[in-house]
């Protein structure tokens, strides 16, 4: 009799993904999908040109143009020269190869890690990649998705297939009920300020706990983006029916039969009883209160209520006294009351139609601070469009809020949206290192409604006191 | 370079939690080719906003030069860009040394031909202190014998680097080559397995 070994989750999707397995040599994976975007892939499709290669799996590829392109006034020609440049080689790329692409223009683009999933195209049990770190977010649908270099694009490109190392496991459980005002924004936030930005590195983590249990698809897949923020290779989280719920229809999911045979498959996927990880860490939910970063990793954070911390004595100099000479704080001191000039709601962080119905509920009936640059940008073309059909673009612009289109925009600020030199951003994105959103720009990181808070009062707030 | 018999000067860089976005700003990432990155390495560390080199950084200070990048733990974390292995490779720089380096930023410096060597945090302080005391300082590398050592001292190590990488480098192998030498192994799996699409 055979006996069968408890798995974890990752295990048994890196296991049905093998196509080789040696002694001394990088596992062979088989990629079950490739998203695309204009940045990474340039060099990718040249390097396929000059092997005389074709795309090997045209149908498992899917492109969008999100990086590069502006937020405002889309149906008219890029401006700047070189983004415009990128965007057309990724469309003749896509034309050339036979890729699907939802360029600027298309009614369904948006950020690739907002699109992937609203399309049903990451489902449970895959195996995802993309040119871009925080692809970790399809883990929150049960698949195993991380991030890869443009190298490895045209290796997945020309073979369908990557060669990866197995990582370690890591468990992340958090359990309990989140207080008022407390998003999963804050969770990974705080996850992040205990385990630190390194402390991931080198384990594929999956989080769980009956806090995890509550969160929808969209709060889930925050906490799956920013897994890269601590180092690791990935974060993922167990399809229950609340994935099956949302998957249910989307265009790309399965129908009919196949749905069935899929939910079947999927159902089979979450860890077994006994099976172990390599390392674990137990948190609290109730000890999370809303999280915000001081400094410039997204490993500097404290809650809302919190000082910054004291800069150690024996700690490397450079780190937190750059970090908050850079920012222009100081160890010790409070970040209530900080008058702030920027609010950037957006990336594929919190971009989704749940951070923007949080943001109008709270910001209803208010006006912005006098002042402050308000910007919303929404994650896809059919987030805006349900946005709109919800009369949220009224809401913000009562606000004085700047409701503008989809992509990256101000998360890494490659196009005009730019936070200027010394200016202080409060942002929903994902990095506040130096320069992120800008040459000198400095960045707060937090959830969509400390973000609204901040538009509000001008300064940084405790959101539960105006709850 | 296959980093047989391999020696340098080395430029330090004490600073931990090096992330891409320093080596290599998003503003850069605009192009569509490989080239021309090297000019814009650690960019806004090296030139203020008005253009001018920043004397106070290493790249700008004539003493120290060399093929070598010494840099402080956690090094390359932050964004998967591979334009961050393209900058660092552009600019002449064939080996980094740290004490702990970012995965993805890892394993695209071996996709370009460039070696991260990983030592303990004490052989990099000390490291860090003779480059300090003599600029000249030059370190020689055996990557067939997983040798690192700092010439005209007693300081040397060993280093790890994956068996698969080790061959890669020595013999300027490429990944793609090797796994479409396994195309038989690819459909023979496509073929066994049901797989979403």
């Amino acid at each position: 009799m055979k006996i069968k070994q408890p798995k974890i989750l990752f295990e048994k999707i890196w296991d049905k993904h093998l196509v080789q397995s040696k002694d001394g040599y990088p596992d062979l994976l088989y990629i079950d999908r490739q998203y695309i975007h204009e940045v990474t892939s340039p060099q990718a499709f040249d390097g396929l040109r000059k092997r005389g290669l074709p795309v090997a799996r045209p149908e498992r590829t899917t492109a969008t143009a999100d990086h590069n392109v502006p937020t405002k006034n889309q149906h008219l020609p890029i401006e700047d020269l070189l983004s415009k440049f990128q965007v057309e080689t990724l469309e003749k790329n896509c034309r050339e190869f036979g890729v699907e692409l939802y360029s600027l223009g298309h009614q369904k683009q948006g950020i690739v890690h907002v699109i992937g999933p609203e399309l049903g195209f990451t489902q449970p049990g895959m195996t995802i990649v993309c040119g871009d770190s925080h692809t970790y977010t399809h883990g929150a649908f049960g698949a195993i998705a991380f991030g890869i270099g443009t190298s490895q694009v045209e290796q997945v490109l020309a073979t369908q297939c990557l060669l990866q190392y197995k990582p370690k496991s890591m468990k992340i459980e958090i359990n309990g009920k989140l207080g008022k005002g407390v998003l999963s924004k804050d969770i990974i936030l705080y996850i992040i300020s205990q385990i630190t930005a390194a402390g991931g590195t080198g384990h594929f983590v999956e989080y769980c706990g009956s806090a995890i249990r509550r969160l929808s698809m969209e709060a889930r897949m925050t906490i799956c983006n920013m897994s890269i923020e601590m180092g690791a290779r990935g974060g993922m989280i167990a399809p229950d029916e609340t994935t099956y719920a949302f998957l249910k229809g989307k265009e790309h999911a399965p129908k009919g039969e196949d749905w069935e045979k899929a939910v079947a498959y999927w159902r089979s996927l979450p860890t077994d009883e006994g099976a172990s990880y390599d390392t674990e860490y137990i948190f609290e939910a109730a000890d999370i209160e809303p999280m915000i970063t001081y400094g410039t990793n997204p490993g500097m954070g404290i809650g809302i209520s919190q000082n910054i911390p004291k800069i150690a004595k024996n700690s490397s100099p450079t780190d937190m006294e750059k970090a908050l000479s850079y920012m222009g704080l100081k160890e010790q001191q409070s970040l209530l009351g900080k008058k702030i000039d920027y609010v950037f709601i957006g990336s594929c962080t919190n971009s989704r139609i749940e951070d923007l119905r949080l943001v109008a509920n709270f910001v209803q009936g208010k006006k912005k601070a006098n002042g402050v640059n308000v910007w919303i940008v929404p994650g896809s073309k059919k987030v805006e469009a349900q946005a709109r059909n919800e009369g949220l673009h009224e809401i913000f612009q009562e606000a004085g809020f700047d409701l503008r289109q989809p992509g990256c925009s101000a998360c890494l600020a490659m196009n005009e949206d730019k936070v200027p030199a010394g200016k202080y951003c409060v942002s929903t994105s994902n990095r506040n290192f130096e320069g992120r959103q800008g040459p000198g720009a400095r960045t707060f990181l937090v959830s969509p409604i400390m973000a609204a808070a901040a538009a509000v009062t001008g300064e940084i707030t405790d959101v539960r006191e105006l709850l | 370079m296959n980093f047989k018999n391999f020696k340098s000067s080395c430029v330090p860089l004490p600073v931990d939690n090096v992330d891409t976005d320093q080596v290599i700003p998003a503003r850069f990432l605009k192009a569509t080719s490989k080239e021309g990155f090297g000019e814009n390495l650690f960019r806004d560390w090296r030139y203020g906003s008005d253009g001018s080199p920043n004397p106070d950084f290493v790249l700008n200070n004539p003493n120290y030069k060399g093929e070598v990048l010494v840099a402080g733990k956690n090094f390359g974390c932050g964004s998967s860009r591979e334009h961050a292995a393209w900058a660092i490779a552009g600019y002449g720089f064939k080996v980094v040394i740290s004490s702990f380096f970012a995965d993805i930023f890892k394993g695209n410096a071996l996709n370009n031909g460039i070696l991260p060597i990983q030592v303990e945090a004490s052989f990099l302080q000390q490291l860090f202190e003779k480059i300090e005391a003599n600029p000249g300082t030059e370190i020689a590398i055996n990557l067939e014998k997983q040798m690192l050592k700092v010439l005209g001292t007693t300081l040397e190590t060993g280093f790890e680097i994956n068996p698969y990488k080790k061959i890669c480098l020595l013999k300027g192998y490429d990944d793609i080559d090797y796994i479409l030498s396994q195309k038989e192994a690819i459909e023979d799996y496509e073929k066994k397995q049901v797989l979403a699409i």
